[in-house]
């Protein structure tokens, strides 16, 4: 984010004795941060809620003893982070930390960046006061990556709250574990925080908050990456290499368009491999949360056909150069860079090929026709804003939890942080994000009603003085109104004269009564709100209850968008939203490097003649996959720069060794090129939003305060435009009876996910668990144009009758079989 | 993180610095002064003088200062840094080494690499282990830093080899399962002090 700090809202606060500014209504922990002033602290995570757990960040301010996670800064605050009361709470939870905590650093895989070793040398524990009888725990596997050790763990419960304020599934809770009793002697003798934390920490243990042995989420492994200590380790990594061996390369994520920052962290294979491999993927948690797909599909560099190196093969490399000047097309995807895309449209220009990319087509055409209607060439915000600044977030056309793993955090983020609303609209529901927070409605709408959406949210939201008149009379066209008697209870006063026993006379007495009053009232129902599945008998209540107190709204745009039959008219209404509502608008980028490849290259609708395919099918082949006709490096073998959703051109390194030909090879040989493929990055198109930077120059860090300082901001050119001028839908435009719904499970995106060896999805067709029941084992998936053989596997967080199937194996084809569309209707065969 | 070495590709580079060895002589009244100076200097005599009076000490006197390798060889102190032998734990037989790392780590001839992995017990298996002996410079830093005393320097200092495989594995270096009893505890480099009982502070225990 990169939002200018105003002098309005920064306060001026003393901490030990210095004069810091901070942000206001920041926490004292965040503030001494940003302001490079250390703090202990091991509970705490940074865009989570504080959770009062480890107590070492204890500060004196104004005087008074505040956790500093928890408390937040005023103007003019004095605060010290030392006093000798202080020291010795701090002394005390270190040494009940130690207590029975095992001793064999020697063998554990945090060992070298764990936070217990550092604060027990930091807070210099050298002897131990406190003792209690051990319990045995027995260490478990929670799913197929997630190792716990309940000996090590220390209770934090950074696990737990990270699952639930960012990740959203909530699938780890504290649980009660049995042992022993504190001594009653030691709530005289110990200080007071010590002993609290240690009464809890001595009852408690992580488990999983289904009730059962195994976590049911997404397995993104994020609750491993905040573990202070040992007791959270990725099953493929426990006990393999010590931290310290491993080589950081920061990188980006490759294949979601989130642009993640990460550390490929690389070692030596073994002692008779020396060759290097990427043993996990480690990230920056407290400012860029992963999903599974960012940090457990790492392997999938290009070790060539026979699994030993690529070498160049210049016999390849001939016919690969033969293959461009016979090719009319080249087709391609986004997991590319966007050096790589001004290679293949340089290629264009100057030799005329057709460039053919259907998962990016839609996209570009979609921004397209938003930048005509807007007058603004990008959208305006990204998910760090979101999470910062929204407190009310709409999800329209996206399965939020496989296709943008970083907007469903967002979403989840704004409703546990900001005490936000959120509407999600889909035609599959997803009961994990109705449960994301009270605030959260969700609305289960027939495939075609995409429209609707944006007119129910435009009546909703828009300023009405801003519409035109003709949409605003279309939207009160849905609108009935209806007069109805309902009875009401109202109480009524009423003087009676009572005669007092006492003195006999009467007096007036007034009385308290409740009365049946008929009562007319108008009743307008919205029929929007039924049309998509809504209630809106209710709705009415229940989004006023969502509106109180929200100021920063902002909407989510999704693939759905991209491939539907009215994508222009939507394009449009979400132009038209952001001009007439206080809205902001994000749009996921269909994977990878989706915006880097719509800005830069102009791509085609049809793949003619003979085609090169990038990673791609064609009738010669480059492929990173190890099974093309020439070998290409894969995203962790090269450097370039990506394009996120949050239109940062993000520089990542390479992780590791590629002898082989790259694509700038061949371009060279072509038509010319610069002598490294870095060399193109400050090439990129100026016009498009690009800065004429050299890789090099580009920075890849964040900032101690939290701000992303990575790479650059692409310039988002405007221009004054007319609000645009939007259809009405067609109701009836409805798709009926089987349908299909293009989507890949969560953690696989392409090719590359499939085969990372910890990324376990299968090539399947998912669905709800009734309709999987109904499906059988296996079934034949009969499209217009063609047929796919699918096992059937069951989502439990689905509900509904449409079921979704991959996309991510391209040899499969299936965005052929879907054509322009996501939703198809099929007629689905037992096998 | 500073990305510096990201931003350098001309790996083929090196940077050499030179030394400063002093002047040469100039000019040939120099160098012959030079070496004049060498020659007539009575050191030589001195040094000839010494071993003519060792000869004989040892020929007529019985006193020799050599003894007859390999047949004879002095004793060694314990604190002498050999090849490496690889303890097991007296009371089971078990290797002593948990793979921690911390040789492979401090090594600074960086000779030591080790593999390890999680066994069928859930417990840390040392899988593979190495001592590049071709490039140790017996230091000692890995019996120092151990912290189960399992590696230590050992009295076998005739590392020749014919193969430089010689005895760089685990199991070369390791107490044979037979004599374990007559594995003797190391007192060198990094073993524990004498007095250690009397200056280490007890962890309380709760049985």
């Amino acid at each position: 984010m990169s939002e200018v700090q105003t002098v309005e809202n920064m306060v001026n606060i003393t901490i030990d004795g210095v004069q810091h500014q901070a942000k206001e209504g920041e926490y004292i922990l965040n503030a001494a941060r940003a302001n490079d002033v250390f703090i202990p602290a091991i509970c705490y995570l940074t865009r989570c809620s504080p959770t009062l757990a480890c107590r070492i960040c204890l500060v004196e301010a104004d005087g008074k003893q505040v956790y500093s996670c928890n408390a937040k800064v005023k103007e003019g605050m004095e605060v010290t982070t030392s006093t000798p009361t202080i020291l010795e709470e701090r002394r005390a939870i270190m040494e009940v930390y130690d207590v029975n905590h095992p001793l064999q650093c020697g063998v554990c895989d945090k060992s070298g960046e764990c936070e217990l070793q550092n604060y027990t040398l930091e807070i210099a524990v050298d002897s131990q006061s406190y003792m209690i009888p051990d319990t045995k725990r027995e260490t478990t596997n929670w799913s197929s990556v997630l190792h716990y050790d309940p000996g090590l763990c220390i209770v934090c419960e950074r696990c737990t709250t990270v699952c639930k304020d960012m990740i959203g599934d909530a699938a780890i809770t504290t649980a009660k574990r049995g042992g022993a009793d504190l001594d009653k002697g030691y709530k005289e003798s110990m200080p007071k925080d010590a002993y609290a934390m240690w009464n809890k920490l001595q009852k408690s243990v992580i488990a999983p908050s289904n009730g059962t042995e195994f976590t049911n989420c997404s397995d993104c492994g994020e609750c491993v990456a905040v573990c202070p200590v040992g007791a959270l380790v990725s099953r493929d990594f426990v006990y393999k290499s010590n931290a310290w061996e491993l080589k950081r390369i920061p990188a980006v994520a490759a294949h979601s368009s989130d642009g993640a920052h990460i550390y490929y962290e690389v070692k030596h294979g073994s002692i008779e491999d020396r060759t290097e491999k990427i043993y996990r993927v480690t990230n920056e948690w407290n400012f860029v949360s992963l999903d599974g797909s960012a940090r457990f599909a790492y392997d999938f560099e290009n070790r060539g056909a026979d699994n030993t190196g690529v070498k160049k093969d210049s016999m390849a490399f001939a016919a690969a150069l033969e293959a461009f000047k016979k090719a009319e097309t080249v087709r391609f995807n986004a997991m590319i860079t966007n050096e790589e895309a001004l290679m293949l449209q340089t290629l264009k220009e100057k030799m005329g090929l057709k460039l053919y990319n259907p998962e990016v087509r839609a996209f570009q055409k979609f921004l397209g026709y938003y930048a005509a209607a807007s007058g603004s060439s990008l959208y305006s915000t990204d998910t760090d804003t979101i999470m910062k600044k929204s407190d009310f977030v709409i999800a329209v056309g996206t399965a939020l939890r496989h296709d943008s793993p970083a907007l469903k955090y967002a979403f989840n983020n704004v409703q546990k942080l900001n005490k936000g609303a959120g509407l999600y609209f889909h035609p599959i529901t997803d009961t994990l994000i109705a449960g994301f927070g009270k605030s959260v409605e969700t609305f289960t709408h027939k495939v075609g009603l995409e429209e609707a959406v944006l007119y129910l949210i435009l009546d909703l939201f828009a300023d009405k003085e801003k519409l035109p008149a003709d949409v605003k009379a279309y939207i009160d066209s849905f609108k009935t109104t209806q007069t109805e008697t309902i009875t009401e209870k109202v109480e009524k006063t009423i003087k009676e004269m009572v005669l007092n026993a006492e003195t006999g006379e009467e007096e007036e007495v007034s009385k308290k009564v409740k009365e049946d009053v008929q009562k007319e009232i108008t009743v307008t129902t919205n029929g929007l709100v039924d049309l998509l599945g809504g209630d809106s008998s209710t709705f009415d209540d229940v989004f006023a209850k969502m509106m109180s107190k929200k100021e920063a709204f902002s909407l989510m745009v999704g693939e759905d968008f991209y491939f539907h039959p009215q994508a222009e008219n939507l394009a449009k209404l979400v132009a038209l939203i952001e001009a007439t509502c206080v809205m902001d608008v994000v749009m996921t980028p269909p994977k990878s490097n989706a915006l880097g490849v719509a800005l830069i290259c102009d791509l085609d609708d049809t793949a003619t003649g003979y085609t090169v395919g990038y990673n791609e099918n064609g009738d010669f082949r480059l492929s990173a996959l190890g099974d093309g006709d020439l070998d290409m490096p894969a995203m962790n073998q090269q450097e370039g720069t990506l394009t996120s959703m949050s239109k940062r051109v993000l520089p990542t390194n390479a992780a590791l060794e590629y002898e082989g030909y790259e694509l700038n090879d061949i371009v060279k040989a072509l038509v010319g090129a610069p002598e490294q493929t870095i060399e193109w990055t400050e090439l990129l198109p100026l016009s498009k939003g690009f800065k004429a930077l050299a890789f090099d120059s580009l920075p890849n860090a964040f900032t101690n305060d939290g701000r992303d300082n990575r790479g650059y901001v692409l310039d988002t050119k405007k221009e004054e435009a007319q609000l645009p001028a939007v259809a009405y839908f067609d109701s009836n435009a409805v798709l009926e009876g089987e349908i299909a719904y293009r989507c890949n499970p969560a953690r696989q995106f392409n090719d590359f996910t499939d085969k990372s060896h910890e990324i376990f999805e299968t090539f399947s067709l998912y669905a709800s668990p009734a309709k999987a029941e109904s499906l059988g084992e296996k079934v034949e998936v009969v499209f217009e144009n063609g047929s796919i053989v699918l096992d059937v596997v069951v989502d439990t967080k689905m509900q509904g009758d449409i079921v979704k199937i991959p996309d991510f194996k391209s040899a499969k084809d299936v965005y052929g079989l879907f054509g322009a569309s996501r939703y198809q209707t099929v007629t689905i065969k037992k096998v | 993180m500073s990305l510096e070495h990201f931003k350098n590709r001309n790996i083929g580079t090196q940077h050499y610095a030179t030394i400063d060895v002093g002047h040469a002589p100039v000019g040939a009244m120099q160098t012959f002064m030079q070496v004049v100076k060498r020659s007539l200097k009575g050191e030589l005599f001195v040094g000839l003088w010494v071993t003519l009076r060792e000869m004989i000490n040892a020929l007529f006197k019985g006193d020799m200062a050599t003894v007859k390798y390999p047949f004879e060889k002095l004793p060694i102190s314990p604190r002498y840094r050999a090849i490496h032998d690889m303890l097991r734990l007296l009371e089971s037989g078990s290797y002593r080494c948990i793979g921690c790392g911390l040789c492979e780590k401090i090594c600074i001839s960086n000779c030591i690499s080790m593999d390890t992995r999680y066994d069928e017990n859930q417990r840390k298996e040392v899988s593979e282990y190495t001592i590049n002996f071709g490039r140790c410079i017996f230091c000692g830093y890995c019996a120092e830093v151990c912290p189960e005393l399992a590696i230590v320097h050992g009295p076998r200092y005739e590392n020749a080899s014919e193969q430089r495989a010689g005895f760089s594995l685990f199991e070369d270096m390791l107490t044979p399962i037979d004599t374990l009893n007559l594995q003797q505890e190391y007192d060198g480099f990094g073993a524990i002090s004498p007095n250690a009982d009397d200056t280490i502070k007890k962890t309380p225990l709760a049985y």
